[in-house]
């Protein structure tokens, strides 16, 4: 018997994902595991494997469009059905799942909502605000307000909200935009994500900032020392890495989180380390650094790293944490400081290893020094903390041996 | 040279530079305002306030010349000009005294002075006090503007006058021709009228009051040369000397007439105060008078901004109010909607009132919108006709695809009072659905705005 198949809940929260594309095309024979799509959630790639042995009847939302989870995405046909009543199928789905889904005839895909007022506000927990000519423009568009953050008072919708936002589906024409001197790409879900969650960091997130200089010598013998007989190089971020995790154990205050009723204190040092990738900032979890040892954490990173750059991470490698760290020192950045990455209570920003003048014991010398800057909500840790913490990390720098032991 | 320091400084105390420092002060920043002349600047000593007060005189001379059409029998009423100049005077000094209580009350240090740039962050200051050196990371100019001067026809206050010497005339001329039928020109030309000049405006654009709805334009028009002032649209100002006593203009263009005048008041167009400022050698960037800015109200020079008429049209005083507060809360990290042109109103208190918000109808048009217009006369209003004020109209612009009301113009007895319901209506983003479904007060005036959102969609109920 033919059935509908929804959009899963592919990460923790998401309240929409979209079909980056469709693996099977309609009238293909599917087995149980096989990936039918692959899903675009904010932050990752994620296959849509089926459950059962079926037929891919019908796509009933085209790659690229943003769909709530839930929402019908397909229908699947038992191998050998024919002659199902599709529009009868949304129908019965449409009526189970309340009047608020958008009403479908024969039309190959979802029509925009023709009235989109009441069913906005039936829909989403709370009143959406939004201005009478914003509802207006967003229902002409197939926009659904949810979407969209409002930039009036007190978050109001506007126009100028709804205008500045991608056309929803392909359905609807888009807006005539002079493309003379640029051109634009629409947003990804992960740069949205981006975009949201680091306009909420800085908004909200009151961040201070502590700097501190590391002199690198006894690391950059160490790691000569290690590479020589090591399989795979360890890099200079290995050694950051494992000497966060490993101050994080030292000062354990630090290893907190701020929850709106809580302070949560972690018991294990998971430290994130931010990767670029062609859609954007990822940051892969390294579990339990402290206890890793440099090549494990070199062996972890790198394998994140690669799949962070696919696309195909699962939800679990990139959430939790308290601390991440952002690494500019490659591309020859002195020193920069970061944006938080929430929840977690610190990001450390870090620079290049560059030769430099120092004074030691009133003489001026040639040294290799690090610049690192650390960001911390304040609202979790306080100053004299983060410094102390910071401290422990510039001590591991220096005395690399001190987080081998 | 003693030396302050301050969050944020305003240079200019008019409706931008006094409102700048009290939002500053508002939230929390230690403000200081330098003002040259008076505090409410010319909006509120020689602008706004002042002409209201006499236009206001008018009003009730012509209230007492039409008595009889109530049924009130009186004598021919006099004007003493004395007593109306003296009383727009009270006026305007009784509220630059409650702008002196304001700048108390919220703590903003004023200083009587000249102030010019003197590097980042720092402003020299000249004045009673001595030479100030003041610094701030913060420093707005609110300097504001003057009338266009016109060669050859420089205020001598005899036979040429700017709107100074037209605010406080010692007696009024016979024949007044006032050169510009903008807002100024228009609102002196009523008052004039009223008290018995033979008054002549001069206009060198097709229409006076250019900027509002044509329709309004031809209506104000209409409503001047019924009561007797002669309109000289479309006329170049050939030359001017003084003959007699007398000054003769020569006009070319859709009149070649030659004007005798007793006074010209020149009204063309005002310039922005950006002399002595120091903006040489910084970022501050000037062009025909004005100083450039952002949708923030910022210059080309870090910490420097600039509101208000000196950072360019339209020059009203509501105009440099609000980019003060959108500027100031900009700099206190707030996140304000820079000003949209379009919902700022304008209004023009010549007999009969001006009022609008918005697109007119031809720039809508030009925009390429898709239009649904509505009208409705006064004359089909009930409140109206009970008061005896059954001139002009309301129109209003809308959308035809989006519904939003594009723009409202009205003319007639105190809609400067009324343009704010579409004010409001604009920014709250309204539609004609919720327009049509308010509810206003019967017997109003302000049924006929609802009467011609109606008519817009060919509803309207009393015509």
């Amino acid at each position: 018997m033919a059935k509908l198949l929804h959009m899963p809940e592919v990460s923790a929260n998401a309240t929409h994902a979209a079909i980056q594309n469709w693996t099977l095309k309609e009238g293909d024979t599917i087995s149980a595991g096989d990936c039918i799509a692959e899903i675009e959630t904010e932050k990752a790639l994620v296959e849509l494997a089926a459950e059962e042995d079926a037929v891919l009847g019908k796509i009933l939302v085209e790659p690229g469009r943003e769909v709530e989870v839930g929402a019908p995405i397909g229908v699947l046909f038992a191998r050998g059905e024919t002659g199902v009543d599709i529009a009868a199928l949304l129908a019965k789905a449409g009526a189970l799942a309340a009047a608020n889904e958008p009403a479908v005839d024969d039309a190959p895909v979802l029509q925009p909502r023709a009235e989109v007022t009441p069913a906005i506000d039936a829909h989403h927990r709370g009143r959406v605000f939004a201005s009478p000519l914003a509802r207006r423009l967003a229902a002409a568009k197939g926009l659904d307000l949810a979407s969209l953050k409002g930039s009036g008072p007190n978050g109001r919708i506007v126009k100028r909200d709804v205008e500045a936002a991608p056309v929803a589906g392909a359905v609807v024409a888009p807006t005539p935009v002079s493309t003379i001197g640029f051109d634009e790409v629409p947003h990804s879900g992960m740069r949205k994500t981006i975009a949201r969650r680091l306009v909420e960091s800085k908004a909200t997130v009151p961040h201070f900032y502590l700097d501190v200089e590391c002199r690198m010598e006894s690391l950059l013998a160490l790691r000569e020392q290690v590479n020589q007989s090591a399989a795979k190089k360890i890099s200079i971020n290995d050694f950051i890495v494992k000497a966060v995790a490993v101050a994080l154990q030292q000062v354990p205050a630090m290893n907190v989180t701020w929850t709106e009723t809580a302070l949560r204190r972690y018991h294990q040092a998971d430290v994130c380390v931010a990767v670029s990738t062609d859609s954007g900032l990822i940051t892969p979890v390294v579990r339990n650094a402290d206890s890793k040892t440099l090549s494990r954490i070199s062996a972890d990173v790198a394998e994140l790293a690669g799949r962070a750059r696919d696309g195909r991470l699962r939800p679990e490698e990139y959430q939790g944490g308290s601390f991440t760290i952002s690494n500019l020192g490659m591309f020859g950045v002195e020193q920069f400081s970061a944006i938080i990455n929430p929840p977690h209570a610190a990001i450390l920003a870090v620079g290049a290893t560059q030769q430099k003048p120092v004074v030691e014991n009133g003489e001026l010398k040639v040294g290799s020094v690090l610049r690192c800057t650390l960001s911390v909500d304040h609202r979790a840790v306080d100053g004299a903390l983060a410094a102390q913490w910071l401290a422990v990390f510039k001590g591991l720098m220096e005395n690399p041996l001190g987080m081998l032991i | 040279m003693s030396e302050m320091q301050f969050d944020l400084i305003v240079v200019g105390g008019g409706p931008g530079g006094y409102v700048a420092a009290i939002r500053a002060s508002q939230l929390g920043l230690r403000t200081a305002l330098v003002e040259k002349a008076q505090l409410g600047g010319v909006c509120l000593n020689w602008g706004c306030i002042p002409t209201k007060a006499l236009l206001r005189s008018a009003d009730v001379l012509r209230l007492i010349g039409s008595a009889g059409s109530f049924g009130i029998e009186v004598g021919p009423a006099k004007p003493d000009l004395k007593a109306i100049v003296k009383r727009s005077r009270d006026v305007a000094a009784q509220l630059h005294r409650g702008v002196d209580g304001l700048m108390k009350k919220h703590r903003i240090q004023v200083f009587n002075g000249h102030a010019r740039l003197d590097g980042p962050q720092r402003l020299k200051v000249t004045g009673e006090q001595g030479d100030l050196s003041l610094n701030a990371p913060h420093i707005i100019l609110a300097t504001g503007a003057r009338a266009r001067l016109l060669p050859g026809m420089e205020p001598d206050g005899k036979h040429f006058w700017s709107y100074r010497q037209a605010l406080v005339p010692d007696s009024v001329p016979k024949r007044l021709v006032i050169i510009g039928g903008g807002v100024i020109g228009i609102e002196f030309a009523s008052f004039y009228h009223a008290l018995g000049a033979q008054v002549s405006v001069v206009e060198m654009a097709e229409r006076i009051l250019p900027v509002e709805d044509h329709e309004v334009s031809a209506h104000v028009a209409q409503a001047l040369v019924r009561d007797g002032i002669r309109l000289y649209t479309g006329c170049a100002l050939q030359g001017s000397k003084v003959e007699q006593g007398a000054v003769q203009l020569r006009l070319e263009g859709s009149s070649n007439e030659t004007l005798q005048a007793d006074v010209v008041l020149v009204a063309a167009g005002i310039v922005g105060n950006v002399e002595d400022l120091g903006l040489e050698g910084t970022g501050v960037k000037v062009q025909h008078t004005h100083v450039l800015v952002d949708e923030f109200c910022r210059t080309g020079e870090p910490g420097v901004y600039a509101i208000g008429d000196l950072a360019g049209a339209p020059w009203l005083a509501h105009k440099a109010s609000h980019e003060a507060v959108i500027c100031v809360e900009k700099i206190a990290g707030q996140n304000p909607h820079p000003l949209d042109p379009r919902s700022v109103p304008a209004c023009t208190y010549s007999h009969p009132q001006v009022a609008s918000v918005g697109y007119t109808e031809a720039q809508a048009r030009s925009a390429g919108k898709t239009l649904k217009v509505g009208k409705f006369p006064f004359a089909a209003n009930g409140k109206a006709i009970a008061m005896g004020a059954t001139q002009g109209f309301v129109k209003v612009v809308f959308d035809a695809d989006s519904g939003e009301l594009l723009g409202a113009h009205m003319v007639g007895e105190e809609v400067t009072e009324m343009i704010q319901g579409y004010t409001i209506a604009r920014g709250l983003e309204t539609t004609e659905a919720e327009l049509i479904e308010s509810i206003l007060p019967h017997p109003t005036m302000s049924e006929a705005m609802h009467e011609a959102v109606l008519a817009a969609y060919e509803r309207a109920l009393h015509c």
